[in-house]
């Protein structure tokens, strides 16, 4: 009875120990929030180039994180990516008029929506559209760019001197 | 010469193709056993404890050494790149995803399987199993369904420990040796890690259990009853349990990535 009754405790033990550990995982190591998720409501933005955004990917204003990524998908009526985000119902005061840019975390890090509050008296509601968009900014293509205006300038130093020829 | 090499190859095909004939057949009978095992819980918790609490100083012990060594090396790495702040999301992901189901299944078939197919072999050699027969109880469902469940119900408990005691050795190495910002640590991590990436190891550690509590659970039970018989047994269980563990493991990782 008595080695009954520690084996119990032993297994008890474990389980709590198991349990424990598994809550641990969910709750601290991912990004899950509970009570974001079904609260809230939406807004749409839709972008040029979304980059790298991904689904779960933050939406801050000034940094601090209001929101998520919740679907990113391609809209064939504008030809452009259509991202819908949802809010915490905590910040339900973001002017009508912000603008919303896609940014990156760090050199390496992800990408993340920052929204930038714009100075009208109304706010956006759930389902509005976001009116003024920044593109992510594509690093291949910033780099073709400057490439491209220095071969150019370049090339426009030296004709000169090959008509001097 | 030929013919020969040709049975030979015909006979290990037959051979191999019977060992999985018989273990789907008594998969397939422990399954069907299931709910009514359930019932008897004490019986159980019995074995829960033999698998699991007893095999806990083992799996802590590993996971904080392989969490050290994970914190140690993903930094040496990381550091080139100059990235030593993602040593966090490397080292959780790592242990989520592939060291503590894998690491933690090895070291489950080590510890609880040989015993577990030991002891059924024992039995088998001292005709218990035979006795109980004879008493008309059935020995699958009396000692071997208790000893399944217990170690399939485990394995994901410890695997689920292991891991985070893994996540803390390497932020021992990492955040108080290497001097890795602790708020980058723990944030980029809980940036990068998803549920999902949780659920693949439990997931993982779920399907190792039913595979080495099966495997060992199988090999004891159907081991010859001679003192060679119940020592072939357990080295089986440990061969067969690592074996099948890395080949599912791959399999897993291929269809959930």
């Amino acid at each position: 009875m008595r080695q009954t009754r520690a084996i119990e405790l032993g297994t008890g033990l474990f389980v709590l120990l198991g349990f424990a550990a598994l809550f641990f995982l969910v709750t601290q190591i991912t990004n899950r929030e509970f009570g974001l998720g079904d609260g809230g409501y939406r807004l749409v933005a839709s972008f040029e180039q979304v980059g790298g955004l991904k689904p779960g990917a933050p939406v801050s204003m000034s940094g601090v994180t209001i929101g998520r990524v919740e679907e990113i998908e391609y809209d064939f009526d504008q030809y452009q990516a259509r991202v819908t985000m949802r809010i915490d119902s905590r910040f339900d005061r973001i002017p009508e008029d912000s603008d919303a840019g896609i940014f990156t975390a760090g050199l390496l890090g992800g990408q993340y929506i920052g929204i930038g509050p714009g100075s009208s008296e109304t706010f956006l509601a759930d389902g509005s559209q976001m009116q003024f968009t920044q593109s992510a900014i594509v690093l291949e293509d910033l780099i073709s760019k400057f490439l491209f205006s220095k071969a150019a300038g370049e090339s426009a130093g030296n004709a000169p001197e090959g008509a001097k020829k | 010469m030929l013919a020969a090499l040709t049975r030979e190859l015909l006979q290990s095909l037959r051979a191999a193709l019977e060992a999985l004939g018989a273990y789907s057949l008594f998969a397939a009978r422990l399954f069907a056993e299931l709910p009514r095992a359930l019932l008897r819980f004490d019986l159980i918790v019995k074995q829960m404890y033999n698998a699991g609490a007893l095999s806990l100083v083992i799996i802590m012990l590993s996971g904080l050494f392989v969490g050290m060594v994970l914190g140690l090396q993903g930094f040496d790495l990381l550091e080139r790149f100059g990235s030593e702040d993602s040593l966090g999301t490397a080292a959780a992901l790592g242990l989520l995803k592939e060291l503590g189901p894998v690491v933690t299944a090895l070291l489950f078939a080590g510890r609880a399987g040989t015993a577990l197919a030991s002891e059924l072999g024992l039995m088998r050699a001292t005709d218990q199993l035979a006795a109980m027969e004879m008493m008309a109880v059935d020995p699958v469902r009396r000692v071997v369904m208790p000893r399944f469940v217990g170690g399939l119900l485990s394995m994901p408990l410890l695997a689920a420990i292991f891991s985070l005691i893994g996540i803390f050795g390497a932020q021992l190495i990492g955040v108080q040796l290497m001097g890795v910002d602790s708020g980058q640590f723990w944030s980029q991590m809980r940036a990068a890690v998803e549920f999902g990436d949780v659920m693949e190891g439990v997931v993982k550690s779920c399907v190792f259990g039913v595979a080495c509590s099966l495997v060992a659970v199988f090999e004891g039970y159907h081991s010859l009853p001679t003192a060679e018989g119940v020592g072939r047994a357990t080295t089986r269980t440990v061969v067969t349990s690592s074996v099948v563990v890395l080949l599912l493991d791959y399999m897993l990782t291929a269809v959930m990535l």
